[in-house]
């Protein structure tokens, strides 16, 4: 089984989010970077499966030599090896654009992304490599078994759930439940992921369809009313003429 | 040239946000000075159909093709790209939603696209096209342009409103050719079919601070008497406690919500809980504490014991509904 899975390096969840350079640029001073925690846990399940059953992963993400130690992170996870493609991330097109390229030269089985990157939530680029590729892909998982030649997945649907297999090769997005716990390294793993191979490689011509102008943060919310606990009366009368909620 | 908007149905009836989606496009064709073409996939009578109409639908595809009753994301896609492609729609429109989320990138790739998730606004301005949209799970806004012809918009439950808009109704049968996929549904399980928590229009939600299971009847009962469109919810040491079931907890390592109404009862507030449930249009608190950091967040607040207060309120809502 050959696995890839894309990792997104993003800032951690706890992070205080401000902007340089006229709003336009995400601040990075000082900030701490993770691996997107929608993959961080498909990798997970990945590595059980791959420990359990043999296999290779091969984790992949397209930034600049700053998100090494994002990398070098997935590999001490018990990722065998990492490709980094050469380009600083702005847009989906163009990230799922690179990631199908690679793909295409290493013909994978598997290609797991995150639900959504928790920078920009865009929630595109794993479909976005499925349509390139034209492969089956299934989205949103929460629950991932893998044999050789075919995938058993879960997901929630409106009130319950499906469960869904398809054959090699697909493109499956996790989320929250396909592993517990994120895999935190062991010291050996630390060790071992430094002598492991981490290839760079340069990105294909593509544009980006979109581009970020500017952020802002959202405007305080205005002050509580508050309500008297003996009058439930006056709390439903306001949301119903008030706030028109019921 | 057109506006094409995907509108989603559960079990024959449109999801209130499919009419959301309908007067949010209304908005981006009189940009463009063009028309509105709703698609929809699936078994829904004409009735249903020609109530996308009273929010501003021009025009009404219906897509009730057996094979599409099913949801597989590539018929999907590819039923939507060509409704774009025979609408010559510039700008095709979803919900952000986990359905969507499986298809709207597809259509994106297959139209030559720039895509927006997860918009709060409608386009400020088309020429160039910017768009708002939440980013870093809600704690920062982001103005996005598209820099493609084509382009691609989800947008975010309540984000812009329904807004009435009547139109004459014009409803004609879309036919696709459907392709084998090799993702199949082996086992399909609804549980009472009730709402998720993601589709629910009202959440009544508890916290720690309801004590013990056996409280949370009090929730079930304020859910009951708002009727269908309400579900209970929770924090996640209350389904870690397994007071309530996993698929209830909401926040940042549960579900993100976006209800008109979310109840937080004996739930304190934190960061985490937080990140799941800002979308709300509003927020009502009641809490012991009157320095908990839930009151920042809402909208609407009460101080007291929630075993107290819920009673009382579960009467007023019932007095409420039996004059409404
Ligand atoms: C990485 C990480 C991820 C997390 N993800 C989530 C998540 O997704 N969702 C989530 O909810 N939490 C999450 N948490 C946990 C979060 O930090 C809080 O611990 C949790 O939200 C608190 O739940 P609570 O409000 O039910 O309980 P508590 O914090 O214990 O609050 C109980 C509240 O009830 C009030 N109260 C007590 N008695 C009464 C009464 N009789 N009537 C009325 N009010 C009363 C108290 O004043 C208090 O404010 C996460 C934590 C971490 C570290
Ligand atoms: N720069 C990147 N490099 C590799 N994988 C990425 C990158 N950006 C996003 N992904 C993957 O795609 C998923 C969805 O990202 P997004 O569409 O940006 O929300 C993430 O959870 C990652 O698994």
């Amino acid at each position: 089984m050959k696995i890839l899975v894309c990792i997104s390096h993003v800032p951690d969840t706890t992070a205080k989010i401000a902007f340089v350079d006229n709003n336009k640029s995400y601040n990075k001073e000082g900030q701490q970077f993770i691996i997107g925690p929608n993959e961080e846990l498909a990798l997970t399940r990945a590595i059980d499966i791959k420990e359990a059953k043999g296999g290779n992963i091969t984790a992949l993400t397209v930034g600049s030599a700053e998100v090494e130690p994002t990398l070098r992170k997935a590999l001490a996870m018990g990722a065998d090896d990492a490709i980094r493609v050469n380009m600083d991330p702005k847009d989906a097109f163009n990230v799922s654009k690179q990631i199908a390229e690679v793909a295409k030269a290493n013909q994978y089985d598997v290609i797991l992304t995150g639900r959504e990157a928790i920078d920009y939530n865009g929630g595109q680029v794993g479909e976005m490599i499925a349509e390139w590729l034209i492969y089956p892909s299934v989205s949103g998982v929460n629950d991932m078994d893998l044999e050789p030649g075919k995938a058993i997945l879960k997901r929630e649907i409106d009130g319950g759930y499906e469960k869904i297999e398809c054959d090699f090769p697909l493109i499956i997005t996790g989320q929250k439940g396909i592993a517990a716990e994120p895999k935190i390294p062991a010291m050996r793993g630390i060790m071992m992921a430094r002598k492991k191979p981490l290839i760079v490689v340069e990105p294909v011509q593509s544009d980006n369809a979109t581009e970020v102008l500017e952020h802002s943060l959202p405007a305080s919310k205005a002050s509580c009313k508050m309500v008297s606990a003996d009058d439930m009366n006056e709390l439903v009368r306001l949301l119903h003429e008030e706030a028109k909620v019921i | 040239m057109s506006v094409l908007v995907y509108t989603e149905n559960w079990d024959g009836q449109f999801k209130k946000l499919s009419f959301e989606l309908i007067s949010y496009a209304s908005e981006v064709a009189k940009s463009y000075n063009t028309n509105v073409v709703a698609l929809s996939i699936g078994n829904v009578d004409e009735a249903e159909l020609s109530k996308l109409s009273q929010y501003g639908a021009d025009k009404v595809l219906n897509l009730s093709n057996a094979a599409y009753t099913e949801f597989n994301a590539e018929y999907y896609a590819k039923a939507i790209s060509e409704a774009a492609k025979s609408e010559h729609a510039q700008v095709t429109i979803f919900a952000n939603n986990i359905t969507t989320r499986a298809i709207a990138p597809r259509v994106t790739i297959k139209l030559d696209a720039g895509m927006v998730s997860g918009c709060v606004a409608a386009p400020e301005s088309i020429e160039p096209f910017v768009v708002s949209k939440k980013a870093f799970s809600g704690k920062a806004f982001a103005r996005v342009k598209i820099n493609k012809d084509n382009k691609v918009l989800s947008l975010n439950q309540n984000a812009f409103g329904i807004k009435e808009n009547v139109k004459a109704a014009n409803i004609v049968s879309f036919e696709c050719a459907l392709e084998t996929s090799k993702a199949k549904v082996v086992e399909v399980s609804k549980n009472s079919g009730k709402m998720s928590v993601l589709d629910a229009e009202i959440l009544v939600s508890g916290g720690r601070g309801l004590k013990k299971p056996e409280n949370f009847k009090l929730l079930e009962e304020a859910s009951d008497i708002l009727g269908s469109v309400a579900t209970v919810a929770c924090t996640k040491p209350v389904a870690d406690l397994e007071w309530r079931p996993h698929s209830e907890h909401v926040g940042q390592t549960g579900k993100v919500v976006a209800p008109n109404l979310y109840i937080a009862v004996g739930i304190s507030g934190a960061i985490q809980h937080l990140a799941g449930i800002t979308s709300s249009k509003v927020i009502v608190a009641i809490n012991t504490d009157k320095d908990a950091p839930i009151f920042e967040a809402s909208d609407y607040g009460v101080v007291g014991d929630a075993l107290e207060v819920m009673p009382k309120l579960n009467e007023a809502l019932k007095a409420f509904k039996a004059n409404s």
